[in-house]
């Protein structure tokens, strides 16, 4: 269906409640920016919490975050940015109506996501061959190789050194936690953007209609930016050991 | 009110730069030893980023003050939280009942 | 009333929201506003009952000090499940998801809310939480408190906490997604000429509470994901075995829970003003500030969470500051109560049935917030913490204050809502009965407490028994005063008078329309031109007097 002819009160996909597409697409967007502040608070109980125990447990927190592969985490936020502008692109080309780049830059955005996902059950699995996983529910929860470490590099005596090791088993719940959640939302992302990309293929966007695609994107970049304070405070809270 | 302007491509590139070269100061800067101040520099920068995300990729930029509103609103509200949480663990001590 | 003119014999309109389609998939399926309301008032209502039984127990229970009607285990599953579904599964949901879903769009002028597809969602999340906790109360029930402390909840009980606290994370998920309706509409949908300083308060008051849902609610969300997760993985965030700290789940719980009492009330308060101002047939007093002491409510009830845990070890500073807060959120509250009695003041007062509930929520709101002032001072409340004191300030708070706005509202839209009245002696039976049903109850329990009888202890000192006993008998008659509403609302749908648009002679945007309203609620978008609350000049009302 073409979308030149219609005007906004007229439009296929104007709802009941509605006036017009402007008011629609306002109040969609005002309701979407209103659920992106309760995923803020709710990530953000995740991200007070944290904070009471770095502060608390520094030196687990420096040593379990020295335990985790920087790399990937830096890899990881590349791909997630890139995914962003990705999505924005995607959103512009919703905006103009112009069909095979909403396409192209919509599956570009899912690549880059699944890599994400990827990367992350790389460092997942990593884990667990190291037996970092807490909780004794998936596997016993044994840090020797950071007891070790913390001996050997950081001169630390074996009694104090076990016991941040121990220790480190908050962090590790915070780990998971945080990128757990995180990784469920970028699940719910794909699937949206599956979404977005049938409808982009039906060619139900265009100048006067885009907004589930504008919302589709709003959501993405809210799940970059947690991602982006994630980074730095799961794997760099103290990289300047040599590790 | 109605739609605002949208960014162009050429905008959306250079956030994407300002955004890579960001995250490589903060790996490169993690390395050196600053003492206090590699994670103030570490957020400092993570929230220039997320700015540049939100004002740009999500159009907050060119948004109704409402929008700008609500997000302003979500980070005080965290702020809150965290920082009477912190209240009180870290005045533990201080006076004695 | 002031009519003088002969009483009109009203009709029900041909057509509307109630009879325009038949069948139960018209019902699950309906995207009508006024319809997902009725839902919520079949859930709601049983969840009230479910949770009044567990109160019976626990009054039952209490008439003997050796404890001798149930096991203490079995005592402290009633108190949990007593307080989880009145809370969560009654109380949060009450007004604005029953009277708020119902009238909020009509107020505002518009067809519906701005996402009703997501308002039926919130009644389906609603119905799976309520399914967990159906499931968790018949296998065995929960014993931990409504607080959920741990590491209690998280590492010591046997009892279905996980299955729990999924129920209470779904209501919780519900009652974000009325919020985020209501505020999107209440920004976006309002009709022509219809500004924020036209708006009825009772929208202002749902709006405040709305803030508050979207803005606490996650932080429950996420401590019971936690909460869940150390049960179930045994991971040690709030274990002190493993190093986690005990006090960090008050926090994030209280974060949530005491803006949650806001959630609760804010919508009641509301429903007052507009009661207040109709059977006083006078222009509220201070519209502004009401209005804006509900938003001060909401904000400022975000900075005083940690009250609830002065005994539980916080340093004695952060203590010092939530304290001086607490106080500092009376304040909005109090100017409320001022404005309302100001309404009254030189008003025609008419002490039909929602006035009654409202002059009763008037006085024992009152109470109930002067005796959190007790609580806030932190002297007082190493004494009084933990005992019967803060039982009886928050019935007096929420069941003098709460239930009775949610009563009176009901009373208040029930002709506008089944196009019905409700006969008007026996509600007021009720409400008489309700009232001193109430005070009977709860107002001993003050004095149980300052004695220093204990909360959540199945048994007590011999000297608390005969204070307990009223409290038991003024129970028995305050479930009466519950029982018959329920009664007579119901004969009322087949036997109660026909209602007509405006039965009250009141103002407001729903009352244009008619009883009960078409789907569409009105067939024209009105247009408004002046200011709430208009019954005239003080002339007319001098006049009428």
């Amino acid at each position: 269906m073409s979308n030149s002819q219609t005007t906004t009160t007229d439009h296929p996909a104007l709802v009941h409640q509605f006036d017009d597409m402007v008011q629609q697409k306002e109040a969609s967007t005002f309701g979407m920016w209103v659920f992106l502040l309760t995923e803020i608070m709710m990530f953000g109980g995740l991200f007070a919490a944290y904070l009471i125990y770095r502060l608390k447990y520094y030196d687990a927190f420096v040593a379990g975050s020295s335990s985790i592969d920087v790399t990937w985490g830096f890899i990881n936020t590349l791909v997630l940015i890139g995914s962003s502008l990705t999505m924005a692109l995607a959103v512009s080309a919703a905006q103009r109506g112009v069909r095979r780049q909403q396409q192209v830059f919509l599956v570009l955005t899912m690549v880059l996501g699944t890599v994400f996902l990827g990367v992350k059950a790389i460092e997942y699995k990593q884990k667990y061959d190291e037996h970092h996983i807490p909780g004794g529910f998936f596997q016993t929860f044994a840090p020797t190789d950071i007891a070790h470490d913390l001996v050997e590099k950081e001169g630390k005596t074996p009694e104090a050194a076990s016991q941040i090791a121990e220790r480190t088993q908050i962090f590790f719940c915070f780990y998971f936690a945080m990128t757990g959640l995180h990784a469920l939302h970028m699940i719910m992302g794909l699937v949206l953007m599956t979404w977005l990309l049938v409808r982009a293929g039906h060619g139900e966007f265009g100048p006067q209609y885009y907004t589930p695609v504008e919302l589709g994107g709003l959501y993405w970049h809210f799940v970059d930016i947690v991602w982006i304070y994630l980074f730095p405070l799961l794997y760099l809270i103290n990289r300047t050991h040599g590790k | 009110m109605t739609e605002g302007a949208h960014p162009t491509h050429k905008v959306y590139y250079l956030v994407f730069l300002a955004l890579v070269i960001g995250t490589v100061l903060t790996f490169v800067v993690a390395k050196i030893d600053l003492g206090f101040l590699n994670p103030i520099i570490a957020l400092a920068i993570a929230c220039t980023k997320a700015t540049l995300v939100i004002l740009f990729f999500m159009h907050v930029r060119y948004s109704s003050k409402l929008t700008m509103l609500t997000v302003a609103a979500g980070f005080f509200w965290l702020m809150i939280l965290i920082t009477l949480s912190l209240s009180d663990y870290l005045t533990r001590g201080v006076i004695k009942p | 009333m002031s009519s003088t003119t002969q009483p009109v014999t009203h009709v029900m309109p041909a057509r509307h929201y109630l009879n325009d389609n038949y069948g139960i998939r018209s019902w699950l399926l309906t995207k009508d506003h006024k319809r997902i309301a009725i839902l919520y008032l079949f859930s709601i209502t049983f969840f009230f009952f479910i949770g009044g039984i567990f109160a019976s127990l626990i009054r039952l229970h209490l008439l003997t000090p050796g404890g001798e009607l149930f096991q203490a285990d079995t005592y402290n599953k009633l108190f949990t499940m007593h307080g989880v579904n009145m809370i969560f599964f009654f109380l949060i949901p009450s007004v604005p998801a029953v009277l708020g879903n119902f009238i909020l769009p009509i107020m505002l002028g518009a067809k519906d809310l701005a996402f009703p597809k997501i308002n039926l969602l919130s009644w389906y999340i609603f119905m799976g939480g309520a399914t967990f906790a159906l499931i968790a109360m018949v296998s065995g029930g929960v014993d931990t408190g409504w607080t959920f402390y741990t590491p209690l909840s998280s590492g010591y009980v046997k009892t279905n906490v996980i299955t729990m606290a999924v129920g209470i994370l779904f209501a919780g998920f519900s009652s974000i997604f009325t919020g985020l309706n209501f505020i999107v509409t209440t920004h976006r949908m309002r009709a022509p000429g219809l500004t924020w300083g036209r708006l009825p308060l009772m929208v202002w008051a749902n709006y405040a509470a709305s803030l508050i849902m979207i803005l606490g609610t996650p932080v429950l969300a996420i401590t019971l994901i936690l909460l869940a997760l150390e049960r179930g993985f045994h991971i040690g965030i709030f274990d002190p075995k493993l190093g986690g700290d005990p006090v960090l789940f008050q926090h994030m719980f209280w974060f949530y829970s005491h803006p949650a009492v806001y959630i609760m009330i804010l919508p009641g308060m509301g429903v007052i003003s507009e009661i207040v101002t109709c059977f006083s047939r006078k222009r509220v007093f201070g519209y502004s500030f009401i209005a804006f002491s509900s938003i001060a409510i909401a904000v400022f009830g975000f900075v005083v969470w940690a009250h609830h845990m002065f005994v539980a070890g916080i340093s004695v500073y952060s203590a010092m500051v939530f304290s001086l807060l607490s106080y500092a959120v009376a304040i909005p509250s109090a100017v409320k109560v001022f404005n309302w009695t100001a309404t009254m003041y030189k008003g025609s007062v008419s002490l039909d049935t929602p006035m009654l509930y409202a002059l009763g929520f008037i006085g024992l709101f009152t109470v109930g917030g002067l005796t959190g002032l007790f609580l806030a001072a932190l002297g007082l409340d190493v004494h009084i913490h933990d005992t019967y004191f803060v039982i009886a300030h928050f019935h007096y708070v929420m069941v003098g204050g709460m239930v009775m706005a949610y009563l009176g509202g009901l009373h208040f839209w029930w002709p506008k809502i089944t196009g019905k009245l409700y006969p008007e002696a026996a509600a007021k039976l009720a409400a008489l009965i309700t009232f001193i049903g109430f005070n009977l109850t709860f107002f001993p329990q003050f004095i149980l407490g300052y004695m220093g009888m204990p909360r959540r202890y199945a048994t007590y000192a011999p000297e608390f028994q005969v204070l307990n006993v009223f409290s038991t008998a003024g129970a028995s008659i305050l479930a009466v005063g519950f029982i018959l509403p329920a009664i007579y609302f119901v004969w009322s749908l087949k036997y109660g008078e026909v209602a007509g648009p405006n039965p009250w002679g009141a103002t407001g945007l729903e009352w244009q329309t008619s009883s009960p309203p078409p789907t569409h609620n009105f067939y024209q978008t009105p247009v408004v031109t002046e200011e709430p609350y208009y019954y005239g000049t003080e002339e007319e009302v001098r006049v009428v007097q």
